[in-house]
């Protein structure tokens, strides 16, 4: 009976479309919703993965990445004598202005990494040498938002707090959430373009020795020098718990998608609602044909398992596709489909239907066959 | 097959070669809502030959679709007995008559009921399959019986491709696929003109009756009178008359 199922869908074209479509435009703005709030949360961390460091060591109230709480001197000293410590560098991550030639002012995101090991530098330099940082003035210019600098070339010059800097190479860095240009420097040079304070360094990335775990040394620097650490994974979690606690991003499309849930579920259940009104007297011949309440049942859920999975694929695809198209090359789109986020749509769309389809099954287990039998 | 068993068990008696088809001995049925009860079949005794092909009629609300419901087991009586080729249906649990139906029932509806999205064939070979027979085989049966109606060359066409008379010709198709032993029929002409009315209950005693088999016709069309064996005739929820049919068209 599988078949007769399937060809009752099938076969009234306009109804199954209207029912795949729906599912189709349920599960689009799912999975774009919930990619929009994935990209928008990752892209608070990106700051993390542009540095790209096995252990990071921060003051214990750092609340996330974007925020300064300068370091002494002495830590420094003091994590690299624990136990399990390979290296440790200093770090120096601030918000700096740019003065441009044309005389406008541009934030930008201020990274120093160390001079001598050039720890945390640029994943992967597209134009330039990563020694010519250490040049008088040298800075190298992140790709992503690099247009709100004026798109500079390499030999480009602009000011940093009246102070010179010159782009000595362009870098293939992540656009992150406050989409300032990133500019990376030494960290000795990085301190004079900010403003004096006591405390200049606010990061110290670290390694673990070979024998020593990730887990151990961090566990270590802790104990030993009363300041937090974090693996990279960490602190990426650190800042986007942040953002999702005290932004009303969660709020905001969290709303959407229950309302695309709550609308998706009223326009499908509808529709199946119709499609089994249409039908009824169809079943009702079925039953009194001899088929089971069973049979009739199992051929409304294939029905909407069908609708499900082809409203599903369609929908997830579309989704997708949108996502690759504006988020292609330098796109601003903030979009990330993690496979957690395809599973829990994939979920919800099946329930969506299953749910959709319980009106249609009350409705032929309540059939009496002689139903037929009404002209 | 356990089903088939619990069947028989429920009421399979032995049979001989005169017993009637059917066997209605005092069936009362009446419908309510609450405290309010409507009877609508009372005390109804009759018996269809087997070979037979029997006419209900009598006027609308008298009774007659719902004796036809109670034969073919899609309704449950108050009380008395129904026995159809030896099976008490009266004492059927509902998964019984489920079964009974696919076994020893076909349908023919005044609205033909076809399936809209499938084909003649597939419309025909729905009972197969809801036997339980194999898809391939279901729909080589269901052509050779649309051959046997004169439809063998519309086998692919939709119900709304048929003029009317061809689709109770489906129909009719589909009643006898499963052969089944008893045919219950709801106005089968009543939205077929008066030529192609007669066409199709024509074809229907020709393709349709046989010695181990009796049909039950529920009408309001005289002009299809002459096809019956004998008339039965309701009134008010009663049989008040059997009688052999004096214009029968042998």
């Amino acid at each position: 009976m599988w078949r007769i199922g399937l060809k009752m869908l099938m076969g009234d074209r306009a109804k199954y479309f209207t029912l795949v479509g729906g599912v189709s435009v349920v599960v689009f703005l799912f999975v774009q919703q919930g990619s929009v709030f994935c990209g928008l949360i990752g892209r608070t961390a990106k700051p993390v993965e542009a540095i790209g460091a096995p252990i990071w060591v921060v003051d214990r109230n750092l609340q996330v990445v974007d925020e300064f709480k300068g370091l002494l001197d002495t830590d420094l000293l003091r994590v690299r004598s624990v136990e399990g410590v390979k290296w440790a560098v200093p770090l120096f991550i601030r918000q700096a202005q740019v003065r441009l030639p044309n005389g406008k002012f541009q934030a930008v995101r201020l990274v120093g990494i160390d001079s001598a090991t050039l720890v945390g530098r640029p994943p992967r330099l597209l134009e330039g040498n990563i020694e010519d940082l250490n040049a008088p003035d040298a800075v190298i210019v992140g790709r992503a938002e690099m247009e709100r600098l004026g798109s500079p070339k390499i030999g480009d010059t602009f000011e940093i707090n009246d102070r010179r800097a010159r782009v000595v190479g362009i870098a293939d860095v992540p656009r992150d959430f406050l989409s300032n240009p990133y500019l990376y420097t030494t960290f000795e040079r990085a301190v004079q373009y900010v403003p004096r304070e006591r405390k200049l360094m606010n990061y110290i990335l670290a390694a673990p020795k070979e024998g020593y775990t990730t887990q151990q040394v961090l566990e270590n620097i802790q104990r030993t020098t009363g300041l937090a650490a974090y693996d990279e994974d960490g602190m990426r979690w650190l800042t986007m718990n942040y953002y999702m606690r005290n932004t009303g991003i969660p709020v905001n499309i969290g709303i959407s998608v229950v309302l695309v849930f709550l609308v998706g579920m009223a326009i499908i259940g509808q529709t199946f609602y119709a499609f089994a009104l249409q039908n009824e007297k169809y079943f009702g011949a079925l039953k009194a044909m001899g088929a089971g309440s069973g049979t009739l049942v199992g051929m409304i859920v294939l029905q909407s398992i069908i609708v499900g999975l082809i409203g599903y694929g369609i929908g997830a695809g579309g989704g997708a596709l949108i996502g690759y198209l504006g988020g292609r090359g330098a796109g601003k789109l903030a979009f990330y489909t993690p496979y957690q986020l395809l599973i829990i749509s994939f979920a919800a769309t099946m329930l969506i239907c299953v749910l959709s389809s319980l009106l249609s099954i009350q409705r032929v287990l309540r059939l009496e066959p002689a139903v037929v039998f009404r002209g | 097959m356990a089903k088939a068993t619990a069947i028989a068990a429920a009421g399979e008696q032995p049979t001989t070669i005169m017993a009637p088809a059917v066997s209605l001995q005092h069936v009362n049925k009446s419908f309510g809502v609450g405290n309010t009860y409507l009877p609508v079949l009372k005390d109804i005794n009759l018996d269809i030959r087997r070979g037979e092909l029997l006419l209900l009629v009598g006027p609308s609300g008298c009774g007659k679709t719902t004796l036809l419901s109670v034969m073919a087991g899609i309704l449950d009586t108050d009380d008395g007995v129904v026995d159809v080729f030896g099976t008490r249906v009266d004492r059927l649990s509902q998964s019984q008559k489920t079964r009974f139906r696919q076994q020893t029932i076909g349908f023919i509806f005044q609205q033909f009921n076809l399936i809209p999205t499938l084909t003649a064939t597939e419309n025909v070979a729905v009972p197969l399959i809801i036997n339980g027979r194999p898809y391939r085989e279901a729909l080589g049966r269901a052509e050779h019986y649309l051959d046997l109606v004169g439809l063998g060359n519309c086998l692919d066409h939709f119900p709304t491709q048929l003029s009317g008379g061809q689709q109770q010709r489906v129909a009719i198709a589909r009643a006898l696929v499963a052969e089944p032993r008893l045919v219950v029929c709801d106005e089968p002409t009543a939205a077929l003109d008066g030529a192609t009315g007669q066409m199709v209950m024509e074809m229907f005693r020709k393709v349709a009756l046989s010695a181990d088999r009796a049909i039950v016709v529920v009408t309001h069309d005289n002009r299809i009178f002459p096809y019956g064996d004998r008339i039965a005739e309701m009134l008010d929820g009663r049989i008040v008359d059997v009688h052999d049919n004096p214009d029968h068209i042998k």
